[in-house]
């Protein structure tokens, strides 16, 4: 079986500064994989650097998607491939609307995929169910992309863009913070709802409360740049539990054992 | 120190366009309608002498500071070919027409009135769209307390004044309102200096929405003067629209005198010409007047483009609105020169005046200057000035949603744009805005669904 994701050695710098410091991780079709770990230790770069975000530059390593070199092609050449970022502070777009973006973004894929665009009724069809599904009003497809949603909308508007673009791989940087307790249903319901066969996905979270719903196969811990710890479900509840501490005390042992 | 003083070539070019003026003038007046005796008469001498004295403006003069017109513009001043059988005309742009606004158009061809053109229809009793020429030589008297009004001109009007010949006349009597846009388009088919003069009275609670647009590509120089008069509690939607040809010279002058209670709205927006330069003023005259001015320019390669404008709270309880956008791309320029006076005693005015730049290339440059000048104390005045470039976290945010780059980068150019026409409630007007500017950004988008 051909992984969907393979990383290998990957380092990544902002201005000289390093901030990914040789991650390794193999993610395979069906996975969910989540990352947790403090403040700045890179989950969002490593996020950014698999999305395509020039601002860091890759100074070793390499990734593969579906076998083929990820790193050389541009960020919407990646996503009309399948990587689907949920950005941890989506970005307000004055003067475009949602519906346009996800119209756009849709048929962008389609058009990469050899298929027929979808017309202006279908396409409002799909996404009308979609947001019935995530419990947003009609009136968000209206206004301009994520401009003045509150923090919860933009995160629901996150995962209604991934439940329309039906991505290969999703990564999913703090798709829960910010969320009330329904909010947080109604978005693992549709992180939930993609879960598939042929289909993995990257979860970065701070918080267990969002694996009880959305339940991981791996989890991994990053800190300083690294995956310092890497364990099945249970390693978020002793991390629920006592925190980042014994971990940082691990680090050391763990950069040694590579 | 040496007595002898060089002429700089600016000055001389502006020197000689003064004698040109001159000498053109009085055949040129002897011509124009209501030439002889009236007060025409002497409003155009008096004009001339004052174009005189000041000549065409350089960079010497603190307003055309980045715009020396004597070096530009005066070079194509009245300077008709040689050859005037062999100038060409260029093929009149009938999309400029914009049939589907329905309504009344008036219709000018380098600056003369053109009937074949033009399309009257009914109209409630008393409103009067003719040409300015056919009211001058019925009854010249009857506008002199409008024409002769000269606050906000600069010596450019002055210029325009002394040759004041033909141009729209608009009257909206008292209590009317017409429903129908009233499109007055000025086409510029040959090599021509155009002075277009216009002049719109709105009465006493008259409700009118008028387009001033300029089009055709021929390398024109219009010199357009406009004044508007609303009386109390009028209200007028206008909309100017520069769109001419890339080697035109564009010099546009928009004065607006406001009774009480009156409100104007406006959309300007220039994307035409080599040159532009637009002086806009409003005055209010009495209490409680509204002024909304939303603004756009767009420039690309070596387009020069400058908007002056002043807003004149001089009456108590006024609101004025101003924002413009500017988008420079290529080595063009945009000069945006924004200045809200609060008169002594204009208390409770509400002034707000943003300009915001967005440049496109690393050669575009902006010169932007939004000014207050209080002289009341109970007042709420802000204003504000960007110059910036497009947002990486937005261009990165669309790429990662399958935009390419170019993609990404002219949908939010497009966006920053269309924000500025958004307020304009005729959806044809509107989308011939809209396009008028797509046609003049850097990259094509499949855009139409946006619209
Ligand atoms: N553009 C940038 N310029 C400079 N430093 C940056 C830039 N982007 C990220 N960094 C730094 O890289 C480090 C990792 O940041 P990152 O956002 O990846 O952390 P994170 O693990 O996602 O943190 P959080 O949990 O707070 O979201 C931080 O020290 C951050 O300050
Ligand atoms: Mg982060």
């Amino acid at each position: 079986m051909q992984p969907i994701l393979e990383i290998r050695g990957l380092e990544a710098s902002v201005d000289d500064k390093p901030i990914l410091r040789g991650i390794d991780l193999t993610v395979n079709p069906g996975e969910i994989h989540a990352i947790m770990g403090p403040n700045g230790s890179g989950k969002s770069t490593l996020a950014q650097v698999l999305a395509g975000r020039e601002t860091f530059t890759v100074t070793a390593g390499h990734v593969r998607y579906l076998g083929a070199d990820l790193l050389a092609r541009a960020p919407e050449e990646r996503a009309r491939d399948g990587v689907f970022l949920a950005f941890q502070y989506p970005v307000e777009i004055a003067g475009v609307s949602n519906v346009y973006l996800l119209k756009a973004a849709l048929n962008a894929a389609r058009r990469h995929r050899g298929e027929p665009e979808l017309d202006a009724m279908d396409f409002l069809a799909l996404v009308r169910s979609k947001l019935k599904s995530m419990e947003m009003p009609d009136d968000l497809l209206y206004r301009s992309v994520n401009e003045g949603f509150s923090g919860g909308e933009k995160k629901r508007n996150e995962i209604l863009q991934m439940a329309l673009l039906e991505p290969r791989l999703a990564i999913l940087d703090e798709a829960d913070s910010g969320l009330d307790i329904d909010a947080l249903q109604v978005v693992a319901r549709g992180i939930n709802a993609l879960r598939a066969p042929e289909r993995a996905m990257i979860v970065v979270t701070h918080y267990q409360r969002l694996l009880d719903y959305v339940v991981p196969d791996y989890v991994h811990v990053l800190s300083q740049g690294r995956i310092v710890r890497s364990g099945g479900k249970e390693l978020a509840f002793e991390l629920e539990a006592r925190g980042y501490g014994w971990i940082d005390d691990a680090v050391p042992a763990a950069a040694g054992a590579r | 120190m040496s007595a002898v003083v060089r002429e700089r070539p600016a000055d001389r070019a502006g020197r000689e366009a003064l004698e040109r003026a001159l000498a053109a003038w009085p055949a040129a007046a002897a011509q124009l309608p209501g030439a002889r005796g009236t007060f025409v008469a002497k409003l155009r001498e008096e004009a001339l002498a004052r174009f005189c004295a000041s000549g065409f403006p350089t960079a010497r003069d603190e307003d055309w500071k980045y715009t020396d017109l004597a070096a530009l513009a005066a070079r194509s001043f009245l300077r008709v070919p040689d050859d005037v059988q062999a100038a060409t005309t260029e093929p009149l742009p009938h999309h400029a027409l914009f049939d589907d606004l329905g309504g009344h158009r008036l219709a000018f061809v380098d600056g003369r009135h053109a009937p074949e053109l033009s399309s009257i229809g009914p109209m409630p009793d008393g409103v009067r769209i003719e040409s300015l020429a056919a009211a001058l030589a019925r009854d010249p008297a009857a506008l002199e307390t409008w024409l002769a009004d000269t606050r906000g001109h600069s010596a450019m009007a002055a210029l325009n004044t002394a040759f004041l010949a033909d141009g729209a006349l608009v009257i909206i009597p008292a209590g009317v309102e017409v429903a129908e846009p009233i499109h007055l388009v000025f086409l510029a088919a040959t090599a021509a200096t155009i002075q277009p003069r216009n002049l719109i009275i709105a009465g006493e609670r008259s409700k009118c929405t008028v387009v001033e647009h300029y089009a055709g590509s021929a390398p024109a120089f219009t010199n357009a003067l406009t004044q508007l008069f609303l009386a109390g509690g009028a209200e007028t939607e206008y909309c100017k629209l520069q769109d001419e040809g890339e080697r035109a010279l564009h010099v546009g002058g928009l004065h607006v005198a406001q009774a009480r209670g009156s409100r104007f709205g406006m959309h300007s927006v220039s994307v035409g010409a080599a040159l532009a330069r637009h002086d806009l003023t409003a005055v209010f005259d009495g209490e409680g007047c509204t002024a909304a001015i939303d603004g756009l320019y767009l420039a690309g390669g070596r387009q020069h483009v400058d908007h002056h404008t002043r807003i004149d709270h001089a009456q108590p309880r006024g609101t004025s609105r101003e924002h413009f956008r500017g988008i420079l791309d290529g080595r063009s320029r945009g000069v945006f020169n924004g200045r809200v006076v609060v008169h002594p005693g204009a208390q409770q005015s509400d002034a707000w005046l943003t300009s915001r730049n967005l440049l496109l290339s690393a050669d575009a440059e902006a010169d932007t200057k939004p000014q207050l000048e209080i002289y009341a104390d109970d007042v709420k005045c802000a204003h504000g000035a960007t110059v910036g470039q497009l947002d990486e976290n937005e261009l990165f945010y669309l790429r990662a949603r399958g935009f390419d780059a170019a993609a990404a980068r002219s949908l939010l150019t497009w966006a920053f744009a269309r924000s500025a026409l958004e307020g304009i409630r005729l959806t044809p007007l509107r989308a011939h805005l809209e396009r008028a500017c797509l046609g003049r950004l850097p990259q094509a988008l499949p855009l139409a669904e946006l619209m």
